[in-house]
């Protein structure tokens, strides 16, 4: 932390001494074979969708709570059915900012939900950083998957977008990906940058206007691009991210005309990158914003994939998570126990 | 009182920067001022005696920005708490900010102020007034009143100004009461955002605040200084740009001088890249290439002092995911160890050397406030710190006398320890063995 | 020592009495189903031998054991593929090595997930004897017992081979 100390590294909050997931808080720190057991593990879980009964009894007997303090109805549904799929009870808190602004800190409101003997939460916050926090704050034992913290990170969604790339392209070595839209708020797109870069992708470029990148975003590891169609050549893969109408009135857009004008994905305007370019899009989908109807129903997208992938994802992350913390605190009681023997 | 130092490297005032230590063998102190120094013959009978072998005899340093909290912030601290935190940190002057509860814009608070100081008898509390009322940045303040309450000088207290035309208005007021301004330069319109706009707040994903938000008002405030006649000095700079235009306005002989927090000299914004809030700061710490530029701006003199920026909080202020808490960080008890791990830097050439440091908290807070420069000599007011660079000691929670205790030393093992704090004659603070 | 020939010599009895087995309870449709990775080598191996003709089912049982609080997940999971409906259908489940019976239990758990099958039999090719459920076999190639520490494994996917190895 401080520069001037010489402690070499800083233990990772996310993992444990062997280096196993305990919390799933942001793709940064974690390694390739890391990520792609997590593919590995979603991969196993797919077919579980596709049963009778569709549930294994991994965390049967495990509370998870939904921790959510920026409403969303998706997110949050592939969270709870995910859970469920795991055999796990499921609790689910909206958690309006005025209930805060009442005056119960998350730090108290922590201390109440864990006294309910949770064994995970799943958070999603406005603020980037408050899965940090709130892993940092929370019992031993406990496991923390962030959701979407501010604009920081979205861990799941990113995961579950490279699933589908793999899924459609085999493998993530020589593939050119785009990402386009408002970077600059998006903690999808730091997440998905972060996630191509570590599994090896060989370019990712940004296209957007320069008021919708976030200032030195090379340093995230892309090329940037203003045109679109330059932007496209010879890509393989398109990630398309939601232009939120607020940043009509930050003076940042003009209007979402001309924004589709200049960065709308067209039928024509897709024309421009290889032949089998797979299409993709976070959801949910801004039709005659940032993609035209008929390439977001076109032969070329995926987003449906993503949305079933989406559940294997947290599925596979809440499990490791929750192996992770479990074998940690197993360590701890062998260790505690010795000391006492001393 | 009567008290006396033996041994210890005394720090010189001479110009000559290669003897700026000369052994001492006694410093005798009584009545308030020091008395003697290596007297040949002496029936001095001490009270008590400091044996200063190895250690630095230093004035009693000058913080020019503090925050003391009180009236109106008692989780955070006490006019009591934070003088006594900063006896022991080795600081006899300061200037305490106006944010205060209710903001000292008026003579009332002043005089309360200046009450609960002379009751703790800790260290010399010089207030500083509001520049506008209730620190709105709209309306003038009482400067007339503040002078009279004693007032050294009006703050913003890192408040923004609404307009230029307001802030020239205070500048004209400010000039004719002879009272200089202390200015956090910030444009509020371009300072959104709670850490420095760089590659980290790309990558973390916080809104970053641009250097501009400050060079732009630095700029500024150099023009109406200028135009005014006022002396204006800028409170905490963080930026590269900001050293360049400073240097640049001495040339031209403006009446600014300058003082930069001893946390931006120290860190940058790597430190938040974990959303650690213990480094939530304002003005935000900024990258490596403006920490660099501080410590030459120091080096130089074109920066004329360091400050504490002391901001002490209660504990639950940290607690929150990162933009939520409150900015500040509790320094002015640790002054000198800090200054220990900027000298011990491995940067070769741009560390900062312990004696400019202590000019930096000495003499130079001096001249902008007005002030006699503070040197040891016979007949001085003893206002003198001893501290002891060799002694390691491990910074722990339930030691820390600030209420305070945000600081990010809890648990880091520093170099150097004071041993004695001498404050008009008087020990305000001692290292209990 | 049971080197290749021998284990030929197992599986080849293993298929005489199951074929011999299943025609004594009248089961004349019936599915394979192996568990990852022995079990699936044992199956193809039988099936080879009888000319079961039909797709052969893969069961990973990594989310169905029952010491996840203890050990946690397994990092090597890989996906299972039943391509075949289980409801009302009879299964001759395999193994490699049968323990202490909480493998099958978990692939017995994880089969009437797919779907209610109308009997399950339990083929392994070792039983080592040391039960903790109450589980078993109803076809085994051997029964063996080891010593304390000692552990048995087969290798493969080709010539298969069994090896007994002592405790580290």
């Amino acid at each position: 932390m401080h520069p001037l100390n010489e402690t070499g590294n800083m233990p990772s909050l996310q993992l444990t001494e062997t280096g196993r997931l305990k919390h799933f808080l942001t793709v940064s720190g974690l390694s390739k074979e890391l990520l792609t057991e997590i593919l590995d593990t979603a991969d196993s879980l797919i077919e579980v969708g596709e049963r009778n009964i569709k549930s294994v009894p991994l965390l049967r007997g495990k509370t998870i709570v939904n921790l959510f303090f920026e409403a969303s109805t998706r997110t949050r549904s592939t969270f709870e059915l995910a859970a469920k799929r795991l055999s796990a009870d499921v609790l689910n808190l909206n958690i309006n900012t005025s209930a805060t602004s009442k005056g119960e800190s998350l730090s108290d409101m922590l201390r109440n939900l864990e006294a309910m003997a949770s064994d995970m939460f799943v958070v999603r916050h406005a603020q980037s950083g408050a899965a940090h926090f709130i892993a940092e704050s929370v019992t031993p034992g406990v496991a923390i998957i962030n959701a979407g913290d501010g604009w920081h990170a979205h861990p799941t969604q990113a995961m579950l977008d490279m699933l589908t790339i793999r899924q459609n392209k085999g493998q993530f070595e020589g593939l050119k990906v785009a990402i386009i839209g408002d970077i600059l708020h998006s903690r999808v797109a730091r997440s998905q940058i972060r996630s191509l870069n570590t599994l090896g992708v060989e370019e990712v470029r940004v296209i957007a206007p320069e008021t919708l990148l976030p200032k030195h975003v090379d340093s995230l590891g892309v090329s940037v691009f203003y045109q679109i169609e330059d932007g496209l050549k010879d890509i393989d893969v398109i990630i398309m991210l939601r232009l939120q109408k607020e940043r009509m009135n930050g003076a940042l857009l003009p209007s979402e005309s001309e924004y589709y004008r200049l960065y709308g994905l067209t039928r024509a305007r897709l024309q421009h990158a290889k032949t089998d370019a797979i299409v993709m899009h976070p959801g949910p989908i801004n039709r005659g914003v940032e993609i035209e109807s008929e390439v977001a129903d076109g032969e070329q997208s995926v987003i449906l994939d993503q949305v079933t992938n989406g559940i294997a994802i947290r599925m596979a992350v809440m499990s490791m998570a929750m192996s992770g913390q479990t074998e940690e605190q197993n360590r701890l009681q062998v260790r505690s126990k010795e000391e006492n023997a001393k | 009182m009567k008290i006396e130092i033996s041994n210890g490297k005394l720090f010189s005032s001479k110009k000559d920067h290669s003897k700026q230590w000369e052994s001492v063998e006694k410093i005798q102190i009584s009545n308030g001022i020091i008395s003697d120094i290596n007297p040949v013959n002496s029936t001095f009978k001490a009270d008590i005696t400091i044996d200063a072998k190895d250690c630095y005899i230093i004035p009693g340093l000058i913080d020019l920005n503090a925050s003391l909290r009180e009236p109106g912030y008692t989780s955070k601290g006490s006019i009591e708490s934070e003088t006594r935190a900063a006896a022991a940190g080795g600081v006899t002057t300061l200037c305490c900010t106006p944010d205060t509860k209710p903001i000292n814009d008026s003579k009332a608070v002043t005089k309360l102020i200046e009450e609960l100081s002379s009751n703790s008898q800790h260290c010399k509390v010089l207030p500083l007034g509001a520049l506008t009322k209730g620190l709105l940045g709209e309306q003038l303040s009482e400067y007339a009143a503040l002078k009279d309450a004693r007032c050294v000088g009006l703050s913003n207290a890192y408040n923004p100004i609404k307009n230029l035309a307001i802030t020239k208005r205070c500048f004209e007021y400010a000039k004719t009461h002879e009272l200089s301004v202390f200015i956090n330069p910030i444009e509020p319109s371009l300072h959104e955002g709670v850490i420095h706009e760089n590659y980290i707040s790309t990558t973390i994903g916080l809104q970053g605040i641009p250097s501009l938000a400050e060079t732009i008002a630095v700029s500024q405030l150099i023009q109406l200084a200028q135009a005014t006649g006022v002396h204006l000095h800028l409170s905490q700079l963080s930026a590269a740009d900001s050293v360049k235009q400073l240097a640049a306005a001495k040339r031209e002989g403006i009446l600014v001088t300058a003082d930069t927090a001893i946390q931006n000299l120290l860190y940058t914004d790597e430190q938040v890249e974990d959303f650690n809030s213990v480094f939530h700061c304002m003005p935000p710490l900024r990258s490596q290439i403006d920490r660099l530029a501080l410590i030459e701006g120091i080096n130089s003199g074109v920066i004329d002092a360091i400050s504490s920026g002391h901001r002490p909080h209660e504990a639950a202020a940290k607690q929150m995911p990162f933009a939520e808490t409150e900015p500040g960080i509790s320094s002015i008890e640790f002054l000198l160890p800090m200054a220990m791990q900027l000298q011990n830097q491995i940067e070769s050439n741009r560390c900062l050397d312990f004696s400019k440091f202590v000019e930096a908290m000495t003499k130079g807070p001096a001249k902008v406030l007005k002030l006699k420069d503070p040197i040891i000599e016979k007949g001085s007011q003893a206002n003198i710190c001893v501290f002891d660079p060799s002694m390691d000691y491990k910074v722990d929670k339930s030691t820390i006398i600030s209420t305070g205790k945000n600081t990010p030393l809890i648990n880091q093992s520093l170099a150097g320890r004071v041993i004695a704090t001498i404050f008009e004659g008087q020990m305000s603070y001692q290292l209990q063995k | 020592m049971h080197n290749m020939q021998a284990v030929d010599a197992l599986l080849s009895s293993m298929a005489q009495n199951l074929k011999k087995y299943l025609k004594e309870k009248a089961i004349h449709e019936f599915e394979f189903v192996g568990i990852k990775t022995g079990g699936v080598w044992v199956a193809k191996s039988i099936q080879q031998h009888i000319k079961h003709e039909k797709d052969l089912g893969e069961l990973d049982i990594s989310f169905y054991r029952d010491d996840f609080t203890q050990v946690g997940l397994n990092p090597k999971v890989s996906p299972s593929n039943l391509p075949f409906e289980t409801k009302g259908k009879h299964i001759v489940l395999f193994d490699d090595v049968l323990m202490s019976g909480r493998t099958v239990r978990a692939a017995m758990n994880e089969i009437f997930d797919y779907g209610r099958p109308a009997s399950i039999t339990l083929a392994v090719l070792v039983d080592i004897g040391c039960h903790e459920l109450p589980i078993t076999p109803q076809i085994v190639g051997a029964n063996l017992s080891l010593q304390a520490g000692q552990r048995i494994k087969l290798s493969g996917p080709q010539d298969l081979q069994l090896k007994i190895l002592e405790a580290e």
